[in-house]
């Protein structure tokens, strides 16, 4: 098999953990998770240069920090087939006494996860941070961030966004997944976020346009392109133009499901539009 | 009965200065972190000595907090500074999620706390800050009585592993505790023996309370001061120990009575030896304009406050 076939395969049984996490609980958020899938898989299998195991401090490695950290439970999936943990513990999400916590944590000791995220906007500041740290440490590993588009509407984020390219964070990766949905309607419907290419270069930095961002081999060439970016007084903004809910066709194209559990047909269905592949959990 | 001098006036915030000073030199983790306040907040040496480990963010105290937070991944021993008000109420989400229940090693190092900050007025002078600070589990909370002690304090949070929040103050007052002194966090210091009354005070309110010590003695009672630096976690054994001896209790403090020192001891009495408690705090209410002195009287946070404070607890024994 082709490691991008496996790859390939690696997505749908991301978008099956995650129908099937967020179905056991009858809670937890599909919609943004699926929309990501691709991006999870290629950030960890790919284009992160990653050590075994897991330290918290990720020396002499890349860093991933996740500010919109709803998306959870395609974290979790990749974070576990990526080897952090046990996949057999996917199926704890969100139960009680579970290092998978609702929103992801260091709380609870979770290998892969750095900071606690869930109130939105305050990620890219903890990636600038931990940006500056590699700095100091000579380390010329890269801190990629994800955060949602929705999200950019918390105004840390723009807080750091002047700060970013202000001290020429140009070790930094921050990915927008540009849905165009949060969860009252669309980002148009509910406070219009304007240009947001056109936002990030006014404040500074470069952007990397991702059209098809549930492409696998669009998402490994706009990151690679990105970090081609890195290391030239900038920081660097990936727009990744997903579909909310994709790979599940009844929750596509809609903010319905950002944070909505399927119930049993609906888990059917979901589940027969994306077959075993790697293997259940 | 024991009695403090002092020969000079100095700001705590100069004692933050300082020991951050110190802390550039022996510690190569430690950074530091300003939201544009780096003249008012003492951090000019650190700046100058170490610009690479000096990050001046701006206006944008959230974002700081936040890159405080990223910066302990990479090993950084982060410490923060701006004002009281800023580093605690416009922040708090952002200690909340990304400090206090991520666990990080942040040190957060607030200035101009409580009245005393003066004539910029309420907007200005938080009241609340200890209590915001200390509901925060994990969160360890000291608030220093002078330029020595805040130093002291400085230097040893960069040991401990953990959030902090260490609070001190703008004006310049009497520096009564012993030069390179050793600080414990969690430890009381017992400043005078006595057998009438106890007094556990905070930051600025400890001279107050030996000021008031020696006003109770011309008057034939006898205080046991108590120095109490970290509201968290809380001395309890040595509060315990002193008030079964004296049977009552004054606390006295800079911040509101809702939420601060007070409430800690009045939990640890109940739980453990109630007793008469009486409060010297602010009276839920904000503070306003007016010189640091003005202020202390007017809210009621001076050495003759807690000599009446002391008088009123003594009849309810």
């Amino acid at each position: 098999m082709s490691k991008s076939q496996h790859l390939e395969d690696l997505v749908i049984q991301v978008r099956r953990d995650i129908l099937r996490m967020v179905h056991k609980v009858n809670s937890g958020h599909p919609g943004g998770s699926l929309g990501c899938a691709e991006f999870f898989v290629a950030l960890y299998n790919g284009i992160m240069e990653r050590k075994a195991g897991f330290d918290m401090n990720g020396e002499d490695e890349d860093i991933f920090i996740l500010s919109n950290g709803h998306i959870s439970p395609v974290f979790y999936s990749v974070l576990a087939r990526a080897g952090y943990f046990p996949i057999e513990e996917l199926n704890t999400f969100r139960l009680i006494d579970s290092r998978l916590q609702g929103h992801p944590t260091t709380h609870e000791g979770l290998p892969g996860i750095r900071v606690a995220s869930g109130s939105l906007g305050q990620g890219m500041s903890v990636a600038i941070g931990a940006a500056e740290a590699k700095k100091l440490n000579n380390d010329s590993h890269l801190i990629y961030s994800l955060h949602g588009d929705g999200e950019l509407q918390e105004g840390q984020n723009w807080e750091a966004i002047m700060y970013a390219a202000g001290n020429k964070i140009d070790n930094l990766i921050a990915t927008v997944d540009l849905n165009g949905q949060q969860i009252d309607g669309s980002t148009d419907a509910v406070l219009p976020l304007g240009n947001v290419k056109e936002k990030f270069e006014a404040f500074g930095w470069l952007v990397i346009e991702v059209e098809n961002g549930n492409n696998l081999d669009a998402v490994f060439n706009g990151m690679e392109a990105a970090k081609s970016k890195t290391g030239q007084g900038k920081p660097v903004c990936v727009l990744l133009k997903t579909v909310m809910g994709n790979g599940v066709d009844f929750m596509m194209h809609t903010h319905a499901w950002h944070g909505k559990a399927p119930n049993d047909d609906q888990l059917a269905i979901g589940l027969e539009q994306n077959p075993e592949t790697i293997g259940d959990y | 009965m024991k009695t403090y001098t002092y020969t000079e006036k100095k700001d705590t915030r100069s004692g933050f200065g300082a020991g951050l000073t110190e802390l550039g030199k022996t510690n190569p983790n430690v950074v530091a972190l300003c939201a544009d306040l780096t003249g008012s907040l003492k951090m000019d040496d650190f700046k100058a000595n170490h610009p690479e480990r000096f990050f001046q963010v701006g206006i944008a105290e959230a974002n700081m907090m936040g890159m405080a937070a990223g910066l302990t991944i990479g090993g950084k021993i982060p410490f923060t500074g701006t004002f009281a008000n800023f580093s605690t109420g416009r922040v708090y989400d952002q200690i909340r999620q990304s400090i206090a229940y991520s666990g990080k090693n942040v040190k957060i190092c607030a200035s101009h706390a409580g009245l005393t900050l003066g004539e910029d007025g309420a907007t200005h002078q938080i009241l609340e800050d200890l209590g915001l600070m200390k509901m925060l589990p994990g969160m360890t909370v000291i608030n220093t009585c002078d330029y020595n002690q805040t130093k002291a304090a400085t230097i040893a949070i960069a040991a401990h592993q953990g959030p902090v929040y260490l609070r001190f103050g703008r004006p310049k007052v009497p520096v009564f505790t012993p030069e390179n002194q050793t600080f414990e966090i969690g430890k009381a210091v017992h400043l005078t023996e006595g057998s009438d009354v106890t007094i556990v005070a905070t930051g600025h309110l400890v001279w107050e309370a030996l000021e008031a010590s020696k006003a109770l003695h011309e008057k034939g009672i006898s205080a046991e001061v108590i120095n109490i630096h970290t509201i968290k976690p809380l001395d309890e054994q040595a509060i315990l120990n002193s008030v079964a001896k004296t049977g009552c209790v004054v606390t006295a403090e800079e911040h509101n009575f809702l939420g601060g020192l007070g409430e800690s001891v009045a939990r640890t009495l109940t739980l453990h030896h109630p007793a008469p408690q009486e409060f010297v705090a602010t009276n839920d209410t904000f503070g306003e304009s007016g010189t640091p002195a003005q202020l202390m009287e007017k809210y009621g946070l001076n050495a003759e406050a807690i000599v009446n404070a002391c008088e009123k607890v003594i009849k309810r024994k």
